[in-house]
């Protein structure tokens, strides 16, 4: 039985799946709930001044019959009393001794820093999270993502955090930056034991269009929130890697947004998270995705023969490289398996006015297209809005003998240098006349006057 | 055995005929509407007569522009709501879905195309503008599936338009035919005075056309006569026994069915002749009514039926049981029926042949002839329409009959196929006619 047992920075958690600092941990009795339902570890919703909450405060993005593809808040940090907080730290702590309790904290001053880090130590948190991210309301007082978005000021502050932390100390960024590494560097830099990302990034995640007003609706205005949920999971992974390859940041890093089963979770550590915390998931389905997620990470890791999520954690990144580094002599084709088309044609549009005009259909009754090899660039789009699985596939057509990438070639003096360079890609491609495409055959919903 | 109890009042008719393709509340539409795939040129367009643009719509429903997808709808189909109840989709648009190639259910098309049209008979929006006033008069006899649709076309057009209609209610068989748990009429009556109001042709109701002298003047006050008169009643078995009371023909007893819903005289042990669609349909009918046994008897093989397998299958979940190669040679009985005396047939070479000595008895209470329609022919033959051997009404491929200024198309041309077919026809002759006047 592999162990999903972690200690992150000194913090143990006899799991690497936490509750991000959000509504799902907004109290004792939910955070004890989720323990119990198998959680390792929550980070406290964040603890600090003062704040009055508006109503309404969240947003969705639908992507046709799937609700909360991508989701935006306006919420701010806990609106509760901070001792009645702390008294409910010692009280989860008391119950569940061995499962992991952070405390996310933002206040102002080097004093209210002191002394909060103080009071949730004394209360029994097993760490400390800097919320540095929150892209609205927080940082136009000059705290959250405002803080984030500065590399030197998040030094200073973490500095005085870690003058009186006797518990590990995790920084959390904010996606909103254009080089996450910086923030990263400055916390490593600062003595912060650990990091962890993203927050959310700032969006506006719609518009009713009968009112004119952006989602969500305060009294006929809206606010810029923050965008999280599946929808952000890619900019998440870019963002962990690129910290994660860091020769500078060498600190252990949690890894937050999109995260909702177990195989995201794996592609995190992958990237080299050793744990991720999970907010949208459980706002939609509750706590209960965790026994998923446990099991699935546990055979997961018994079929690969990992003992530990240090065993596979990071195992990604020498995969990705820089796209110079990219073999430009490895070449695919699409390949269609006539035996699961189904006639959709999907592949067909899409190539035909999406890419490189590489489909064609045989005009009869048989609706199955066929791939034209010498015009197919081998850029996945056809199998990637095929429906059936598995039915188009990328063969591989070179030989597999040369490695040969944009650095070699340059080094070789071998790259394109002017506009119709023989060198240059695309030269060799069959483009059918411009003019042709308004003679060509075109099906009804076209809605143009040249029709079949 | 059909498990249905005799329905004593309106709601318990409307229970035993509950609608087999109800209404889509906006969740179901919407989830539904999310898996169409959006095929290229897709295969759905083309399985349907009138042409709709199937993908088209149905996204309009998925960006909520439901409104926009009753327009596309009534664009090529104006019997919109009704096909989308009635037609055979399982044969039609939806047999034709791409998903039924991988194991994944159809679309269901019929229901979400009822569900765009009903947002518009709802709110009474008006889709289309109409060209101004050509100066022509067209009159159409019967406002059945195909002398709407050619209205309709014509009005848009520009052109005067006159139904005139020998019931009292609009549709044709629309409402007094097919069968009630597939569409109410209160369902084809909203669409009807939506369109009514929207195209603004007027139906002249029991107005029955069968005198010369209303033929000659018609023929003197309008530029052309559009025939939608569907086919005639019941055909005759031409055997000893069919004036009894209590054997009725299939389109008189559904007629009946519609229009007295749990009044109509029915029950006890009801034998149907025939094998097409309309014999399914007539047993389901009986079963529904509370009849205690219901058999449909045939003259063929199961193999050979005309009925779709899904209308054979609904009716045998309606607890009908069957008879195959079986001819009735009399209906037995003093007043009312009591049985009747089939021989035995075997099929060869395609034809029917009775295996002499095999004659038995089957009695009954009941008799529903669904072996087919007849026709007008004494209206057809007054104005002098050219017909086939089997009755239809001949047309070239402009619609036109053999009279210069009758034009015809739905059943009393094709003898009997779909709502949705005699719509699509109504429409391309309605363009005939146009370059014709
Ligand atoms: C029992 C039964 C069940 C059916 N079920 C279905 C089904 O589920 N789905 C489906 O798509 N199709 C079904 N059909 C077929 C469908 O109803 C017809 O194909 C369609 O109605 C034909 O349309 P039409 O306009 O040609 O004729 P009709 O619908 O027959 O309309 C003809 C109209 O003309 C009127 N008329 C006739 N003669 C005159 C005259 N001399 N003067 C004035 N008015 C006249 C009639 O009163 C009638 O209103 C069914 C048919 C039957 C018989
Ligand atoms: C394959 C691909 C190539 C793109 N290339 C360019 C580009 O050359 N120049 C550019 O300004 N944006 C480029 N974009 C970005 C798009 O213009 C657009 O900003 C982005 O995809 C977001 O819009 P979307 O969510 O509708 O895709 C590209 C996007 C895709 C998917
Ligand atoms: S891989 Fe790209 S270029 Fe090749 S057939 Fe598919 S869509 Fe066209
Ligand atoms: S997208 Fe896939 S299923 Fe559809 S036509 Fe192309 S290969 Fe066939
Ligand atoms: S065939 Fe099916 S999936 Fe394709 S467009 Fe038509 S309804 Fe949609």
């Amino acid at each position: 039985m592999p162990s999903l047992h972690v200690n992150f920075a000194g913090i143990k958690s006899p799991n690497p799946f936490w509750l991000a600092s959000a509504p799902p941990t907004n109290s004792g009795y939910q955070i004890m709930k989720a323990f119990d339902a198998g959680w390792g570890g929550a980070v406290w919703k964040t603890l600090g001044v003062p704040i009055v909450n508006v109503s309404s405060r969240y947003g969705s993005v639908n992507y046709r019959n799937s609700r909360m593809m991508g989701f935006n808040n306006i919420e701010l940090i806990s609106d509760r009393p901070l001792k009645d907080n702390l008294k409910e730290i010692t009280e989860v702590k008391k119950r569940f001794p061995d499962h992991a309790v952070i405390a996310s904290l933002m206040v102002q001053s080097k004093k209210e820093w002191h002394q909060i880090v103080q009071d949730v130590t004394n209360a029994g948190a097993d760490g400390i999270e800097l919320n540095f991210g929150c892209p609205h309301g927080m940082c136009e007082r000059g705290m959250g993502s405002a803080v984030g978005q500065e590399p030197e000021v998040l030094k200073t502050i973490v500095g005085w955090v870690m003058e009186v932390a006797k518990i590990p100390v995790i920084t959390k960024l904010t996606p909103n930056i254009t080089d996450i590494t910086q923030p990263a560097l400055a916390a490593a830099e600062a003595g912060s034991d650990a990091i962890s990302l993203i927050n959310t990034i700032q969006s506006i995640v719609g518009v009713d269009i009968d009112d004119f007003t952006p989602y969500p609706k305060v009294d006929g205005k809206s606010t810029n929130g923050g965008y999280c949920g599946p929808a952000v999971k890619p900019i998440a992974l870019n963002m962990l890697k690129n910290c994660a390859q860091h020769p500078g940041v060498k600190i252990p890093i949690s890894g937050i947004g999109g995260v909702e089963n177990w195989r995201d979770a794996v592609e995190f550590i992958l990237l080299g998270a050793t744990t991720v915390q999970v907010c949208t998931a459980v706002m939609h389905y509750g706590f209960g995705i965790i026994r998923e997620m446990v099991a699935g990470l546990e055979s997961y890791m018994e079929d690969k023969g990992f003992a530990t999520i240090n065993d596979f954690a990071g195992k990604a990144l020498p995969k990705v490289v820089l796209w110079e580094d990219l073999n430009l002599k490895y070449k695919v084709v699409a390949s269609i398996d006539a035996s699961k088309c189904i006639g959709c044609q999907l592949c067909y549009t899409a190539c035909e006015d999406g890419a490189h005009q590489a489909i064609g259909l045989t005009g009869g009754t048989d609706r199955k297209p066929y791939i034209i090899e010498e015009n197919c660039v081998g850029c996945n789009l056809c199998s990637l809005v095929c429906p059936v699985e598995h039915c188009i596939t990328m063969e591989r057509r070179d030989d597999g003998l040369v490695n040969e990438t944009w650095e070699h070639r340059t080094e070789t003096g071998n790259i394109p240098t002017t506009f119709n360079d023989r060198l240059a890609g695309g030269l060799h491609h069959t483009l059918p006349d411009p003019m042709a495409a308004l003679h060509v055959k075109k099906p009804r919903h076209y809605g143009t006057k040249k029709q079949s | 055995m059909p498990q249905y109890k005799k329905p004593m009042s309106n709601e318990e008719f409307n229970l035993n005929f509950a609608q087999i393709k109800p209404l889509m509340s906006d969740t179901e539409a919407y989830y539904e509407s999310s898996r169409c795939l959006y095929c290229y040129d897709a295969p759905c367009i083309t399985a349907c007569p009138t042409g709709i643009d199937i993908p088209l719509f149905i996204r309009q429903i998925n960006s909520k522009n439901e409104q926009g997808a009753a327009k596309t709808i009534y664009d090529s189909n104006i019997f919109g709501y009704a096909c989308g109840k009635v037609c055979p989709t399982e044969v039609l648009c939806e047999g034709a879905c791409v998903y039924n190639h991988s194991d994944v259910k159809p679309i269901e098309i019929g229901r979400l195309q009822s569900y765009a049209t009903k947002k518009s008979i709802d709110s009474g929006k008006k889709h289309f503008n109409f060209k101004a006033p050509i100066g022509k008069k067209v009159a159409i006899i019967g406002a059945g599936p195909a002398g709407i649709s050619c209205g309709a076309e014509l009005s848009l057009h520009g052109v005067s338009v006159d139904i005139f209609e020998a019931r009292e209610k609009p549709s044709g068989l629309t409402v007094y035919g097919v069968a009630p748990y597939k569409i109410t009429n209160e369902e084809v009556l909203s669409e009807m005075e939506y369109l009514e109001a929207q195209y603004g042709f007027k139906i002249h109701y029991n107005k029955f056309i069968n005198t010369r002298s209303e033929i000659e003047e018609l023929q003197n006050a309008y530029d052309a006569i559009f025939l939608g008169i569907g086919l005639w009643r019941s055909s005759e078995l031409g055997i000893p026994g069919e004036e009894l009371d209590q054997v009725t023909g299939a389109v008189e007893f559904i007629e009946d069915l519609r229009m007295q819903k749990h009044q109509t005289q029915i029950g006890g042990k009801v034998i149907v002749l025939g094998g097409g669609n309309t014999a399914m349909d007539a047993a389901s009918e009986s079963c529904r009514m509370g009849a205690a046994d219901v058999v449909i008897a045939y003259r063929r093989s199961h193999e050979e039926m005309g009925a779709y397998a899904f209308e054979y299958e609904l009716a045998k979940a309606a607890g009908i049981r069957s008879l195959f190669n079986v001819m009735p040679v009399e209906i037995i009985g003093s007043t009312s029926v009591s049985a009747v005396r089939f021989v035995r047939t075997k099929v060869e070479d395609g034809k029917v042949t009775v295996i002499d000595g095999t004659e038995f008895t089957e009695p009954c209470d009941w008799v529903i002839k669904a072996t087919g329609q007849s026709r007008q022919e004494d209206l057809l033959d007054m104005i002098g329409i050219g017909r086939s051997k089997s009755g239809n009404i001949l047309v070239d491929g402009e619609y036109r009959t053999s009279h210069h200024k009758y034009f015809a198309a739905g059943d009393a041309v094709s003898g009997g196929q779909e709502v949705v077919n005699a719509v699509a026809e109504g429409k391309k002759a309605a363009k005939a006619i146009l370059k014709n006047i």
